[in-house]
């Protein structure tokens, strides 16, 4: 598994990714995500494996990442981390900040692992299955992928639905690719080959969070001391290992579904980790079983979050979107096929998972403390460098000046959305996956000679349907029992 | 507290058409209907060529969807208000001037000028007061960034006033 990496250049990139993907984690607002959209252009002029390499490790290294800052300065550095601000701060207030991010790092590990092992197992099984797939099995797993999406994902399941069809929406400006017929170009001639996935990911992610950091000037961060991370005591480990395990489980569960990965899971895993506890109230007061469960849980996902991205082309989360969107503009089409064609570029991306959470372990317990520093970095010189990057990285794409507009564009969209309420991960999602949905649709119907009722007697996809509406259905349930 | 209330019941008091939830969904469902009515400009394909459905077909039905879910949504706010951030500070508008401005040169001076433009204004009306800080965002990195793609990654900017003094 270990063999494709066995090259100085791809230990380089996996060096650099786990070290750039801790700093971002570290800064709130940044994360894996929007540091992967950052990246992705740069990625071009990297072979394929080391392109994924350097995304997946910033996916690894940045979901802990985001622990360092719940830790000290009660602030999550990434969404994933929220769950463990809750009892990493209380803990770090006591004086005890080294061995709650000591803990937050361990679990991290153990979490990131096990869920590489359930890739390295599950990844090839359901390739396997998707052998299975047609047209009409692709399609309704790609509406079942957005459902999900909608349903367990942040915010209100009926706006993330219109944040999914808006962003297929995008996917079907350009020339129609099977009758070659202009959609949606109003006669700029730049927009018949379509939106490219770049400018929208940067946009969405990197300026729609730029143009939020602008409204948050005045908040002021304040930093618990750091003396050293310190490994748990056998006591923690004592108390934690059930914990662990379980969310380790948990999280790869999560993560394999597609919605939004590391954020659910770890919310899942804390509450878990409360119910199964002998001293749930001690949670929520720094509970060091509640920084095992929510930490174990988000680095877990990670694993899981590959194993739809891989085999079935389907993001699991906000950044295996972008890692997808990485796969595709290298010409990597993700599915069974390329679990039969390119086995080593797959085993190089799970070794590279692998040894990215050993290398943020390394990195995480004895550089905690500089990275920490990170976050003193004020966002009034950050930002701007990162528009700076964001543009020129944009440019470079295709050296298009429109491809700039339509980042800006779409980063003040995205601005919106998020303070209305609609996530703009359902747009990414949807735009990755539109021309997947549009396209078996239409082939589908062609198969099935324009009888829409013909999906029904495909088993797969019916199944698919079906667990659609349940998806949909559950957060209407979900909301009567809160009610109850 | 007392605060609270009475924006609580200034909010209760707006019309429809001030609230953020009409807002919002009436510029969804009017920009949705616009580009409707654009599918009913594409090209119709013959039956032979035909395969499956019209290339209209689908971004009507995504159309359709779209506008159908905001008025539920709607239709679900006047129940159940958004919950809305507090109002926009001046920095916020300060920055989409930027990007304004940042437009304007790219496009008539020069790419580079108009990331140092907007690296110093945004860095000045975030705050930032050091001259050597404000000289590092808004000449420094986007020299360093400039080094970057052009030698390393060997990409050619587009022509402008700065720029052609590096190519000429």
């Amino acid at each position: 598994m270990l063999t494709p990496l066995f090259s100085s250049k791809l230990l380089i990139v996996l060096l650099f990714g786990t070290l750039f993907g801790l700093i971002l984690g570290v800064l709130p607002g940044l994360g894996p995500t929007t540091g992967g959209a950052l990246i992705l252009p740069f990625t071009m002029t990297l072979d394929p494996l080391s392109a994924i390499v350097l995304l997946t490790s910033i996916y690894c290294a940045g979901t802990y990442g985001g622990a360092i800052t719940a830790v000290l300065i009660n602030t999550p550095g990434t969404p994933a981390a929220a769950a463990t601000c809750l009892d990493g701060y209380p803990l770090a207030q006591k004086g005890e900040a080294g061995r709650a991010l000591g803990m937050a790092t361990v679990s991290s590990t153990v979490g990131g692992i096990f869920s590489v092992i359930i890739l390295v197992f599950f990844a090839p099984l359901l390739a396997k299955l998707a052998y299975e797939f047609g047209q009409p099995e692709y399609f309704a797993l790609a509406i079942f992928g957005l459902t999900m999406l909608s349903s367990i994902g942040e915010g209100s399941p009926i706006k993330n639905l219109i944040a999914g069809a808006f962003g297929i929406l995008i996917s079907t400006i350009g020339k129609d690719f099977m009758t070659s017929i202009d959609r949606f170009t109003f006669g700029i001639n730049e927009l018949s080959v379509g939106i490219s996935f770049i400018p929208v990911v940067v946009g969405l992610f990197a300026i729609s969070e730029m143009l939020t950091q602008s409204t948050l000037l005045d908040q002021v961060f304040k930093r618990v001391a750091l003396k050293a991370v310190k490994l748990p005591t056998k006591d923690d480990y004592k108390k934690t290992w059930k914990t662990i395990l379980r969310s380790s489980g948990i999280g790869s569960f999560i993560g394999v579904l597609p919605a939004e990965g590391g954020t659910v899971a770890s919310l899942i895993g804390y509450s878990e980790a409360k119910r199964f506890s002998k001293n749930p109230e001690e949670f929520g007061k720094g509970s060091i079983e509640g920084i095992a469960g929510a930490e174990a849980a988000n680095n877990a996902a990670t694993g899981g979050a590959m194993v739809p991205t891989l085999a079935l082309g389907i993001p699991g989360s906000a950044t295996t979107a972008v890692i997808l969107t990485g796969l595709i503009i290298h010409g990597v089409r993700p599915g069974p096929d390329l679990f039969r064609e390119q086995p080593d570029f797959l085993y190089g991306i799970f070794g590279a998972m692998l040894i990215a959470n050993v290398l943020f372990f390394i990195f995480g317990f004895f550089g905690a403390k500089v990275f920490a520093r990170i976050t003193l970095v004020p966002n009034k010189i950050l930002w701007p460098m990162i528009f700076a990057v964001s543009v020129c990285g944009t440019y470079s794409l295709s050296q298009s000046i429109i491809d700039v507009w339509i980042m800006l564009f779409f980063g003040i969209l995205g601005f919106f959305m998020r303070r209305f309420g609609f996530s703009v991960v359902p747009v990414i999602i949807g735009l990755i996956l539109g021309e997947l949905v549009e396209g078996t649709l239409r082939q589908s119907l062609v198969i099935f000679d324009g009888n829409w009722l013909m999906f029904l007697t495909r088993p797969i996809a019916l199944t698919f349907f079906i667990l659609s509406l349940i998806a949909l259905a559950f957060p209407l349930l979900r909301s009567k029992k809160q009610k109850k | 507290m007392n605060n609270v209330r009475n924006k609580k019941r200034a909010n209760k008091s707006l019309p429809f058409f001030f609230k953020d939830e009409f807002k919002v969904s009436f510029i969804i469902v009017f920009i949705s209907i616009i580009l409707l009515i654009s599918t009913f400009s594409f090209d119709i394909v013959p039956p032979i060529l035909n395969r499956g459905i019209q290339p209209a077909t689908f971004p009507k039905a995504l159309l359709i969807l779209i506008i159908s879910l905001t008025l539920i949504i709607y239709y679900l706010s006047i129940k159940d208000p958004w919950k809305i951030g507090k109002k926009l500070p001046k920095t916020f508008f300060l920055t989409l001037l930027s990007f304004l401005i940042f437009v304007i040169i790219s496009k008539t001076l020069d790419f580079f000028l108009a990331i140092s433009v907007l690296s110093f204004f945004v860095s000045y009306n975030w705050g930032e007061r050091r001259i050597f800080y404000l000289l590092l965002v808004s000449i420094i990195f986007p020299i360093l960034v400039f080094i970057f793609f052009e030698t390393i990654l060997g990409l050619r900017f587009p022509p402008g006033i700065i720029t052609n003094l590096y190519y000429y």
